[in-house]
């Protein structure tokens, strides 16, 4: 460009008009990028003194008294999580294969696909207190199954939405050599469809756990929270968010570090989770 | 398949004609089967619509009794008091809208920009790690936020941004209000920041979908008349994308009115209305999350589900405008 450009006003305003937008935009991508360092940094500076064998042996303490850790909550979280986990993987894997086979003739499917859509964001608390109204109010006691009960509704669409979006990546000339070799629509959805997306349905699930897994709102009228180990899903059951919200808002010191060791085990587990599954997909994504 | 195999050794003879029939029998025994098959992942998929089905029901019977009480009222009435038995739910709704709302107005240009440099600016190897990163901001668990918020942000907040904010735009008149009263960190305004961080990442993912899908030609039409990168996105990225970024924007707008750890952490918790952002107050989520495992009379669980079928609707509303919207961008990206 020459110098009678540079100088010409017009093209001058344009020109500044052009870095600041480009400016404002990298403050935006780093203001993200510094929250979420933000983030991990007060985590593991609070969390770290807190991580200790004895967070992974003993029981959560009582208020006043010393020590203690976070082994029930932990072992709580994890049965809720496992019990959802086994339970959302099939309904939301069929329901997806459902919209992927009949999703496009079917009204009722294309209704479905919206209502998994809304499902999605839908506000967790209310499924908490839908669960409390189905579940808790009649058997008219808190229980892990309660809890487990509420984190699969949320599983359930993360599944759907991942399966579906995956089932449709796949290509057709594939499923129609297995229809010219006369495989009736089952045996091709599920072992030629399904099978040659199983990466990417499993990134579905993995989401799934790690989106349950953090989850605190759905579990505060369902699970409850239990001071002690409790293997009896039918009982109130600890588990690591209500712990973490218990702890964080009390007065002990050792509660306290006790809920920041346990936020930076959630978060990493998540966060792993999360990362875990985008690798797996980025491998094997059917391109 | 015994029967057909049976057959097929007896009457050797009239071979065709049997593995004809043998043919039709799997034929019919498949027929059957894809019709199960049909038949029971519709099922599961049904499930979904019957749990939604099922959260309204049950919110409408439990909230009966509260509109019942109060009648239509409710929603506009300010008092939320335990101690005597009186519901209104006007502080929990303006609470929740305005939380939302500054999460809104602040987290728009945030993705905007973000959105903007994954796809415009950020060399090609950088993309995927930061695109990435963003998205790890989403999988943060709100309570975690709500932890971060209360005993890290909140306390900065209180002794530089608040005092910032009141003696300048506290100083404008009318707008003024919004800034004025004690500065202590937690309350709408910083409940709305951090919600603000919390959909950031949901609206530039949506964000950046529907740019990628902005034809090549058009753009570089634009930049063979010598436009620069931002007057593209501006004038032709912008527009061809409205209505994907307006449903996105909805869909972080549907993510906000329900959270509930983080504002619940941040929020104060004070059944107060009051015209300044810095008070304390309350949203929907945060009194269901603060009281319904304690509320003992009948009328205030009952208002407390009314809270909840409120907020509900409200959200299916906004994520449904979202989702409608969306949709008509991915039959743009069909025709493209």
């Amino acid at each position: 460009m020459n110098n009678s450009n540079v100088m010409n006003p017009v093209y001058r305003k344009r020109l500044l008009a052009h870095r600041v937008g480009i400016a404002l935009s990298v403050a935006a991508m780093s203001a993200g990028l510094i929250f979420l360092l933000w983030i991990l940094a007060t985590l593991l500076i609070n969390g770290f003194s807190a991580l200790s064998v004895n967070m992974f042996t003993q029981t959560t303490p009582a208020p006043g008294s010393e020590g203690g850790g976070l082994w029930n909550a932990i072992a709580g979280s994890l049965m809720m999580v496992g019990l959802s986990t086994i339970v959302s993987t099939p309904i939301g894997i069929l329901a997806g294969i459902y919209l992927a086979e009949y999703g496009e003739q079917s009204k009722l499917a294309q209704l479905t696909r919206f209502v998994t859509d809304i499902m999605l964001s839908a506000p967790s608390i209310v499924i908490g207190l839908f669960v409390y109204a189905l579940y808790v109010a009649n058997v008219k006691h808190f229980s892990g199954y309660a809890g487990s009960l509420a984190l699969s509704l949320i599983a359930v669409p993360v599944v759907v939405r991942t399966t579906d979006n995956m089932l449709k990546l796949v290509p057709n000339g594939l499923l129609e050599a297995a229809f010219a070799l006369g495989a009736p629509r089952w045996k091709v959805a599920m072992t030629v469809r399904l099978r040659a997306v199983k990466a990417g349905v499993i990134t579905g699930v993995l989401l799934a756990v790690a989106r349950i897994s953090g989850e605190t709102a759905p579990l505060l009228f369902t699970a409850l929270n239990n001071q002690f180990f409790n293997a009896d899903m039918n009982k109130p059951m600890a588990n690591l968010p209500s712990v973490i919200y218990q702890f964080a808002m009390s007065p002990y010191d050792n509660w306290r570090s006790l809920a920041w060791g346990g936020a930076l085990l959630v978060t990493f587990s998540v966060l792993g989770l999360n990362i875990l599954s985008r690798t797996l997909f980025a491998q094997k994504a059917p391109k | 398949m015994p029967d057909s195999a049976n057959s097929t050794m007896s009457t050797a003879s009239s071979a065709s004609t049997v593995s004809h029939q043998a043919m039709l029998s799997t034929m019919r025994k498949q027929r059957i089967q894809d019709a199960i098959f049909h038949k029971v992942t519709m099922a599961f998929a049904l499930s979904v619509l019957l749990v939604l089905v099922g959260i309204i029901i049950s919110l409408v019977l439990g909230a009966l009794p509260a509109f019942q009480h109060f009648g239509p009222a409710f929603i506009t009435t300010v008092e939320w008091d335990p101690v005597n038995d009186e519901y209104g739910a006007l502080i929990a709704i303006v609470g929740t809208l305005s939380t939302a709302g500054i999460a809104l107005l602040i987290a728009f240009p945030v993705s905007f920009g973000i959105a903007l440099f994954l796809t415009e600016i950020c060399p090609v190897w950088l993309r995927r790690p930061l695109g990435t990163a963003i998205e790890l901001l989403a999988g943060v668990p709100s309570i975690i936020y709500g932890m971060w918020g209360l005993f890290v942000f909140a306390p900065l907040f209180a002794d530089y941004v608040q005092p910032f904010l009141k003696a300048t735009l506290g100083q404008v008149p009318f707008i003024g209000a919004l800034f004025s009263g004690p500065t202590m960190g937690i309350g709408i305004l910083t409940a709305g920041v951090i919600l603000a961080v919390m959909i950031i990442p949901f609206i530039s993912s949506v964000m950046r979908d529907v740019f990628e899908i902005v034809p090549a030609v058009l753009k570089e039409s634009a930049y063979g008349l010598g436009c620069t990168r931002w007057e593209v996105v501006r004038k032709v990225v912008l527009p061809y994308t409205k209505n994907g970024v307006v449903g996105g924007v909805m869909l972080g707008l549907g993510r906000a009115l329900g959270e509930t750890m983080a504002v619940t952490f941040v929020i104060g918790n004070a059944n107060k209305l009051s015209w300044s952002m810095f008070a304390a107050g309350n949203s929907i989520a945060s009194v269901l999350a603060n009281e319904f495992a304690e509320a003992e009379s009948k009328l205030h669980v009952s208002s407390l589900y009314a809270l909840a079928l409120i907020l509900f609707v409200i959200t299916l509303i906004v994520l449904s405008s979202a989702k409608l919207m969306l949709l008509g961008m991915s039959r743009k990206e069909g025709v493209k």
